[in-house]
């Protein structure tokens, strides 16, 4: 963890020392638990939010129990859920369902999000513009304290009589207005981390935009603040509406309304005494208006952090940055008229079908030239096949696998027989899972000598890598193997009852035993965080010999305050092996400039650093 | 608290023109364009897909005379703001008193008519759960109250203790000044669209 | 502290200047009061529904555009700002009128 105290009495003698000295006068609370400092505050982000993954995944590992061993006790710990949730051991379906949407609630919007946003972009992005910090760091606090919250009321939910929220993650009504109380405690959770990230995603706008360095252009900033950038205006405009929605379906279960209820519903027996006149279909609208552009939320910033790390370890300039740029943009823009891909099957039309299936096949593009980009960026590479590189490298062919599986369900013909089955579930999550956690982690292996001063352990970095890349896939693509051969998704038996899945029904097994060896796995991850912290051997400022402002500007950790001299920028983000020079990397604030310094990479040099 | 000191929080970036509390809250007002833009879309859907005869017109149920009342306070709440601002810009301390005063005086009115208007309603039984017309008309107005609340609320701060920033640092009061009011000017705007869809449709 | 570096923007506002501006804010506030009168006035008008909401929302239109123009100083904001609210418009009238038009009945398509 970051030692304010040691690292800055050592620190330089100007004026602003008195301000540190105050600085250290702080409290624990003010320093720790209230802290404004956006490396800081980035450290709580992602040190929550590996909590919160772990637990996420626990839910998930209890669930395969079942799916494996449908009806059976589960050993040793399974009495330990008590008789509401496994009697005698056995999972209940209730509880299997509870364990399926707070899974994918928790994964995504306390797990994924808020470490590749409030963890990697907090404490990175600052850094990478040369900033002193975020342009609002009150704001910055008070976002995280939402989240937390937000997380703390999301997991008592599994308390309440009745249960946490079991109406999958994406809480579509009629069942999710008449479920008991957890449903409830949900939506309040909800409007506490959507709070948390529409105030995030202000704060990461206004300070990409105003507190860029002197001569740090837009083409100049690396690409993990672009995907930052595009994220922010995702989260800022796509949150309101499920913000709305939550706050209607909360009316439909505490105010009696009928929003999302529709006339003449039955529920077992008996008429609904409500008012009527709802529509379903609005929520689900409502819903993948904001849950589209957050699939794009949780793989951006991961491309992002790819994006340095190979460069890094290629030590060579990304192949086509412009293209990248262009990309990112255009995905942000286009992820706002798909999201009715995932209403293929609500009677919309063949027109409206036609329309999202056109748009969705467009959105592909962009993304495919990210990936190629990337891919390319390894022609001719230097290679250090160090830990963060591992990752990344992983990461390319599990997202190509991603995004290629996405493409018949985003064929609205096609989608008839995959909707809601495993294909869907093994579709996402190769590009979450063996996609964007393992960029995050290529990202903690990548920073945390810069926000800790030390190494981690390249040993366990690699015993913890290997074993994930197997199991990752030893649990996603049975899935989709089970989703073609038309298992339904969210079965609490597994596909156990279905004739047709019978065939496919052994997967379960291989899926269960490598999510169990996966979460085993992350013991090496675990040990390594944080022996390192304390033992790991120091890490110098520039640990990777990288061309950003964070490694060529800062120590290794940051003081509070970021860099003694406020940085300027003489050229692009990527300049590593230019010819000519000895040092194979020329940072973006190294005055010294060379003949063949080419700027923003087009081969003319910058007489002034711009404005 | 100490924070590092951040660049353009008063000043403007010269490139962009802009403080970072303009863009800020620009941006968030943008955001908010999107939470009532989803509300007005459930309103047109849910109205769209109500049977022939089984949505009511809104003047048959809603107290139309009270509303347009309000709206003329809430435009009035609005000029005033906007003088408030033009009397810090012409460091009239006075008279930022008086329309800061009245613009908060003006949300107390507001709040106090909408007030009327919901008893009314619930002394006739006329409930969010009544009609979807009636829950979409309640969480409208509603979320928009809040909203109100909220802005009085920043509103009575700068008009009391937040004043003392006037002598201390005066550009930064006023610029502060110019963002509650670009937030108050949000809240007039949402009812702008709010009060015909709502009472006259 | 950054007040000592701040650009006083009240200096470059002289008093005539804000005056000019005041007079707008009194015009606009006419204006508004007016056309409220207008949207109440049209109601009674009993229009089929079609005209009715095209002059309610085009009437709502004018007056909100008086208070974004003017009030909110939009007239002369800078351009970074209108790009966002542009930004901002487009995705409003795609929340806006997404669901609506995936629901309709008869979405037809070169007479199909």
């Amino acid at each position: 963890m970051a030692q304010p105290g040691t690292a800055e009495r050592e620190e330089r003698h100007d004026d602003h020392s008195a301000a540190h000295e105050a600085d250290h006068q702080l409290g624990f609370w003010r320093r720790v638990v209230f802290s404004v400092d956006h490396k800081v505050i980035g450290i709580q982000y992602t040190v929550t939010s590996l909590f919160f993954l772990l637990f996420g995944f626990s839910l998930m590992m209890l669930a395969r129990w079942q799916l494996a061993n449908p009806g059976e006790a589960l050993p040793v710990i399974g009495a330990l859920f008590g008789a509401s949730r496994m009697p005698g051991g056995v999972m209940l379906p209730e509880f299997y369902n509870q364990l399926g949407a707070m899974h994918g609630t928790i994964m995504v919007f306390m797990g994924v999000v808020p470490l590749a946003v409030g963890g990697f972009g907090n404490f990175v992005v600052p850094l990478q513009i040369g900033a002193p910090d975020m342009a609002f760091p009150r704001l910055n606090m008070a976002s995280y304290h939402a989240y937390f919250w937000g997380g703390v009321i999301m997991l008592a939910s599994f308390f309440v009589p009745g249960g946490a929220a079991q109406s999958g993650w994406t809480s579509y009504p009629p069942l999710s207005d008449i479920a008991p109380t957890g449903q409830t405690v949900w939506l309040v959770g909800m409007i506490f981390l959507i709070t948390s990230s529409l105030l995030g995603s202000i704060n990461f706008i206004v300070t990409i935009i105003q507190l860029r360095a002197p001569g740090l252009t837009f083409f100049r900033l690396p690409f993990f603040v672009w995907a930052q950038f595009v994220t922010a205006f995702l989260l800022l405009l796509a949150f309101p509406p499920l913000e709305a929605a939550s706050f209607m379906q909360l009316m439909d279960r505490v105010a009696g309304t009928s929003f999302f209820l529709p006339s003449g519903l039955v529920v077992t027996g008996q008429a609904l005494e409500v008012s009527g006149g709802g529509s379903p279909i609005l929520w689900q609208h409502l819903f993948w208006f904001l849950a589209h552009p957050e699939v794009y939320v949780l793989i951006l910033p991961a491309m992002g952090i790819i994006a340095e790390v190979i460069a890094n370890n290629t030590r060579k300039p990304l192949w086509g940055y412009k293209a990248l740029v262009y990309s990112v943009v255009g995905i942000g823009f286009l992820s706002f008229v798909v999201w009715a891909h995932h209403m293929f099957l609500t009677g919309m039309g063949t027109v409206m079908n036609a329309f999202f299936q056109t748009t969705t096949m467009i959105i592909s593009i962009p993304s495919v030239i990210i990936l190629t980009a990337l891919i390319l960026s390894l022609w001719g590479a230097s290679m250090r096949f160090n830990t963060p590189m591992l990752f990344a490298l992983a990461f390319l062919p599990m997202f190509g696998i991603g995004g290629l599986t996405g493409l018949p369900l985003g064929l609205s013909a096609a989608d008839i027989h995959l909707h809601d089955t495993n294909y869907v579930i093994g579709h996402f999550h190769y590009v979450v899972a063996p996609g964007t956690i393992f960029a995050l982690f290529a990202g903690i292996y990548y920073w945390f000598p810069k926000a800790t001063g030390r190494r981690m352990s390249e040993t366990l970095g690699k015993l913890h890598f290997w074993p994930s890349l197997l199991f990752m896939n030893g649990i996603f693509f049975p899935m989709l193997i089970q989703g073609m051969a038309g298992m339904q998704r969210r079965l609490y038996d597994g596909g156990a009852s279905y004739s047709h899945a019978q065939d496919v029904l052994w997967w379960n097994d291989v899926m269960s035993w490598s999510a169990w060896g996966l979460g085993l796995t992350q013991v090496f991850f675990i040990v390594n965080f944080f022996w390192s912290l304390k033992k790991g051997a120091p890490a110098a400022a520039n640990e990777w010999q990288a061309t950003t402002l964070e490694w060529s500007a800062a120590p290794s950790p940051p003081p509070h305050g970021n860099f003694a001299v406020q940085p300027v920028v003489y050229r692009g983000p990527y300049e590593y092996s230019v010819p000519g020079m000895e040092r194979d990397y020329l940072p973006q604030d190294d005055p010294s400039e060379t003949a063949a310094d080419t700027g923003s990479g087009h081969g003319l040099p910058d007489p002034v650093p711009a404005e | 608290m100490t924070t590092a000191a951040i660049p353009y929080t008063v000043e403007p970036r010269p490139d962009t023109g802009l403080n970072n509390v303009k863009l800020g809250i620009w941006l968030f007002l943008a955001s908010e364009v999107m939470l009532f833009g989803a509300l007005f879309a459930s309103y047109i859907l849910l109205r769209v897909g109500a049977p022939p005869g089984t949505w009511p017109e809104g003047a048959t149920i809603l107290n139309v005379p009270l509303a347009t009342l309000n709206t003329a306070v809430l435009i009035s709440s609005s000029v005033t703001m906007v003088m408030a601002w033009a009397s810090c810009m012409k460091r009239d301390l006075g008279k930022f008193r008086l329309y800061m005063g009245l613009t908060v005086l003006c949300g107390v009115g507001f709040l106090i008519i909408k007030a009327i208007e919901y008893g009314a309603k619930f002394q006739h039984h006329l409930l969010p759960s009544t009609n979807t017309f009636l829950a979409i008309y309640f969480t409208l107005t509603g979320l928009h109250a809040l909203h109100v609340i909220g802005g009085m609320a920043v509103n009575a701060w700068f008009w009391g203790p937040g004043s003392k920033m006037w002598h201390t640092a005066h550009q930064q009061f006023t610029n502060r000044v110019e963002t509650a009011g670009l937030f108050w000017h949000f809240v007039d705007l949402v009812w702008i669209f709010l009060f015909p869809i709502l009472y006259l449709l | 502290m950054s007040e000592q570096h701040a650009v006083d923007h009240g200096a470059h506002h002289d008093h005539a200047d804000v005056d000019r501006h005041v007079r707008v804010y009194v015009l606009v506030f006419v204006a508004l009061l007016v056309l409220t009168v207008v949207t109440v006035a049209i109601s009674y008008l009993d229009l089929p529904t079609g005209p009715a909401v095209a002059l309610a929302l085009f009437v709502a239109l004018v007056k909100g555009s008086l208070v974004a123009c003017f009030f909110m100083h939009l007239i002369s904001e800078k351009k970074l700002i209108l790009w966002v609210l542009a930004l901002t418009v487009f995705m409003f009238l795609g929340v806006l009128l997404g669901p609506w038009i995936t629901d309709l009945d008869q979405v037809k398509l070169f007479g199909t």
